[in-house]
């Protein structure tokens, strides 16, 4: 082991200016992923400080250590489990009382030792607030100092005095924990008595702390109690505990966690007497103010409106200029490739499946930049949770959260940023259910999928068409989001019972990592999985290489180009021209047909043509089925496929149009495919990020599964629904 | 010697802008302990900040830091108006 080698927890309030502090100390080296089995972002970093290499872990924010939310488990299990030589609890000084719940609770655990650190003091002062530091840290036995985290100041000092008190070997104080009233103490003695022989030294639980949380009936105190204590104590001890509970309950007329909670804060109550006074001076709450505007009863919400706008604004309009670069980086890298290598297969694994593939995803970054950046602002200014604050009443329909609303929000753009931005919510079953319903939200890239099929097939009528689409999207949404809040996420929604942080300027280097983090985990899975999906995808259409054509293509290629030498050779100068054109027209329509060949016997198609059962009944011939898979790896590709499929042109152009009406496709079908494209399996950069987002392949499966399933039901339903009441 | 006679009410029927005292808080589980846990304990005073354009949630003051909570949450908290 490292002599050197010093492990700090942070723990503390949502709010109370954590994430700043481990920022300042960790600058961008640090490590985001998911705490194990959780989707719980864990931040981690590493410097190396005054000789010593600290690991700095920012736990989760939770106002307590109650086994009720999985933020609070995880930070508990943490500390208890993995103890670190240090804990600094960040104190929010303006908001005292409230912290000092979680600062006695980490007290009272009596596993790693604990600093505090009061933080945000230039707040507390400007609002009058006086605080004692030294009387806190005498009546709760604990090293107190101040830091304003977003000025960085005394955060280098608070640093140093972790390390001094890691590196002293003063164990972790074992007096001044909260004293409760007499009859509790008593029950907590009986039980202690009986833990305290089997509690060894390196037992992660402090025997008057598992007392209390016994009391409390901790769920997660009393599964693990068995691997600690031999059967027949563990028998006297929780039959013990269920008498003194009844005891308790019976003095207090009240559960005893609740009886404990109330008393804490009396405890709580007690400092504040002799460490906190208010000078009589009163400023005005500048916080205040503001949220008397932004949540105002009549200008509320157009001003909420006005934000989302400007931030979709600045997503697809501004991102659009850098899209095109990178558009047009990849287009000429295609190229250069096209120029310098022979055409060989290497080359068109490199330009048709690599480039396509990844450049198809890779132009979503700078969108994922500038709307990470928004939400970055959003969160660090305060305004998130009055977003939530505004829209938890229509969310709350969908049994969802108002933080539900950013994220669904999104998916009209992009799918991949907003299955991120649902990070924001801190239930994992909001999270999840948000998670499985954005995919409905209506993509971007599905838009010219709409255009090309609405555009052929219902003329004028079509904005209203891709309009019932969108709304479609949004209705499959509401129900899906119902229907697994009462079956597969049932439960007790979590408590909306939230802080509303007062309004602060939010710091550019905070917002820059914040944006930066993100973004990271998505160019990471650029070079992982979508990589190997384009490349898969790419195989399978151009697979088998030796193909049997049909026709004789380079022989009707031969003959085209001796017919037009004969010609040109016979044909005035000035027809010379026409005739050359009209040459290469003939030459691609051979080529066209080729091609379509090709792909129509690859494997891809020979797919597409044994699942075609699966699409005609909705109305979906083998080239629509084709392109539908074709469509996992972008659903831009949807159009693209159909265009060499129907040996066109591609890009929804006027010739794809003329196929598709020639091909026998009817409206209603064509109106059948288009509710299939909107609701079944998102592409794999979504699937992608919904697996490491939901942190589980069988969430990610079931997306892809449900979905799925929901297209190709609504598509059916619809399509021989119309077909019965004679539309055709 | 005058008396006043407090009213109890749950908290989601206090007008926006009365000051109140909790004095019981209700439900069950989670959501109770979550109430407690941010503070609001019995005798505690809080003040309806606002309620959201909506009508629902409620936002109130209490031991200086802003919450915002469902009304169905809040008729859960019985309480007092002070003056």
């Amino acid at each position: 082991m490292n002599q050197n080698a010093i492990t700090i927890a942070l723990a503390g309030n949502p709010n109370a200016g954590k994430t700043t502090i481990f920022n300042n100390i960790t600058g961008t080296r640090q490590k985001v992923g998911n705490w194990p089995g959780v989707t719980v972002e864990k931040k981690e970093g590493r410097v190396h400080k005054f000789g010593y290499d600290l690991k700095i872990i920012d736990l989760p924010g939770i106002y307590s250590l109650t086994p009720f939310s999985i933020e609070e488990i995880v930070a508990r299990d943490y500390i208890l489990d993995q103890c670190p030589d240090v804990v600094i609890d960040i104190i929010d000084a303006s908001n005292l009382e409230r912290s000092l719940y979680l600062a006695t609770q980490l007290r009272e655990l009596g596993r790693s030792k604990v600093l505090f650190a009061l933080n945000m003091s230039d707040v507390a002062t400007a609002r009058g607030y006086k605080i004692d530091a030294d009387k806190l840290s005498e009546l709760l036995d604990v090293p107190v100092h101040a830091t304003v985290g977003n000025k960085n100041q005394g955060v280098e000092d608070l640093l140093q005095k972790a390390i001094e008190l890691a590196v002293s070997d003063t164990a972790p104080s074992r007096h001044r924990k909260v004293r409760y009233s007499n009859d509790i103490e008593a029950a907590i003695s009986e039980l202690e008595t009986l833990l305290t022989p089997h509690m060894e030294h390196e037992s992660p639980y402090d025997p008057r702390w598992a007392s209390v949380k016994l009391l409390e009936n901790d769920k997660v105190v009393v599964d693990r109690l068995p691997t600690v204590l031999p059967t027949d104590a563990l028998d006297a001890l929780m039959s013990k505990t269920a008498s003194q509970r009844q005891t308790l309950q019976a003095r207090y007329d009240e559960d005893p966690e609740i009886v404990l909670t109330d008393e804490r804060y009396g405890f709580i109550a007690g400092i504040m007497k002799e460490v906190f006074s208010t000078s009589s001076r009163r400023r005005i709450d500048t916080s205040r103010n503001i949220d008397r505007v932004l949540t105002n009863r009549f200008i509320g919400f157009p001003i909420f409106i006005f934000f989302i706008w400007a931030m979709f604004q600045l997503t697809f309009t501004l991102g659009a200029y850098p899209m095109d670069w990178i558009e047009s980086g990849v287009g000429g890298l295609a190229a250069l490739i096209d120029y310098a290598l022979p055409d060989s297969l290497v080359k068109d694994l490199f330009i048709n499946g690599i480039l396509a593939g990844v450049g198809s995803v890779i132009v979503f970054l700078p969108n994922i930049l500038i709307l990470f950046f928004c939400i970055a602002l959003f969160e660090d200014t305060g305004y998130m949770s009055r977003c939530a604050f505004l829209m938890d009443k229509i969310m709350h329909l969908i049994g969802l959260h108002g933080k539900s609303f950013i994220p669904m929000l999104m998916g009209f753009g992009c799918n991949v940023p907003a299955v991120m931005a649902a990070r924001t919510l801190e239930s994992e079953k909001d999270r999840l259910l948000t998670i499985l319903i954005t995919p409905f939200m209506s993509c971007s890239a599905k838009l010219p999928v709409y255009i090309v099929l609405a555009g052929t097939f219902f003329g004028a009528r079509a904005g209203t068409v891709i309009f019932a689409i969108y709304l479609l999207g949004i209705v499959i949404a509401i129900v899906s989001g119902r229907l697994f809040r009462t079956t597969l996420l049932r439960g007790a929604d979590a408590p909306f019972v939230m802080e509303l942080p007062p309004y602060r300027v939010p710091m550019l280097k905070s917002l820059l990592i914040h944006m930066w983090d993100r973004s990271k985990m998505f160019l990471k899975k650029m070079g992982g999985v979508i990589l190997v999906g384009s490349i898969i995808i790419w195989a399978l259409s151009a697979f088998p290489r030796t193909t049997t054509f049909t026709h004789d293509y380079p022989a009707a290629m031969a003959h085209i180009e001796a017919a037009y030498a004969e010609k040109t050779a016979r044909a005035d100068a000035e027809d010379q021209p026409a005739l050359e054109k009209e040459k290469s027209e003939r030459l691609l329509e051979v080529q066209r047909a080729m091609r379509a060949e090709q792909t129509a016997n690859s494997f891809m198609g020979q797919i597409g043509q044994g699942i075609a059962p699966v699409f005609a009944p909705l109305g979906i011939d083998w080239r629509g089925g084709v392109s539908l898979l074709a469509g996992f790896v972008a659903k831009e590709i949807v159009v693209s496929t159909m265009g060499v499929l129907h040996a066109v042109d591609e890009e929804g152009s006027e010739a794809l149009r003329e196929a598709l009406l020639k091909s026998g496709m009817t409206p209603l079908a064509a109106f059948s495919m288009m509710i299939f494209v909107l609701l079944y399996v998102p592409c794999i950069a979504t699937v992608a990020t919904i697996r490491k987002e939901t942190n589980s392949t069988k969430w990610m499966l079931f997306s892809v599964g449900y979905t799925t399933a929901v297209a190709w039901v609504m598509a059916f339903v619809v399509y021989n629904g119309g077909r019965l009441i004679g539309l055709a | 010697m005058i008396t006043r006679q407090f009213i109890h009410k749950p908290l989601s029927k206090v007008a926006e802008g009365q000051r109140a005292r909790i004095v019981a808080v209700g439900g069950g589980g989670a959501l109770r302990r979550r109430i407690l846990e941010m503070g609001m304990t019995r005798g505690t005073e809080l003040f309806v900040e606002k309620y959201a354009p909506l009508k629902d949630p409620l936002e109130v003051i209490v031991k200086g830091f802003h919450v915002s909570l469902r009304v169905a949450e809040a008729s859960e908290i019985t309480v007092e108006v002070v003056e």
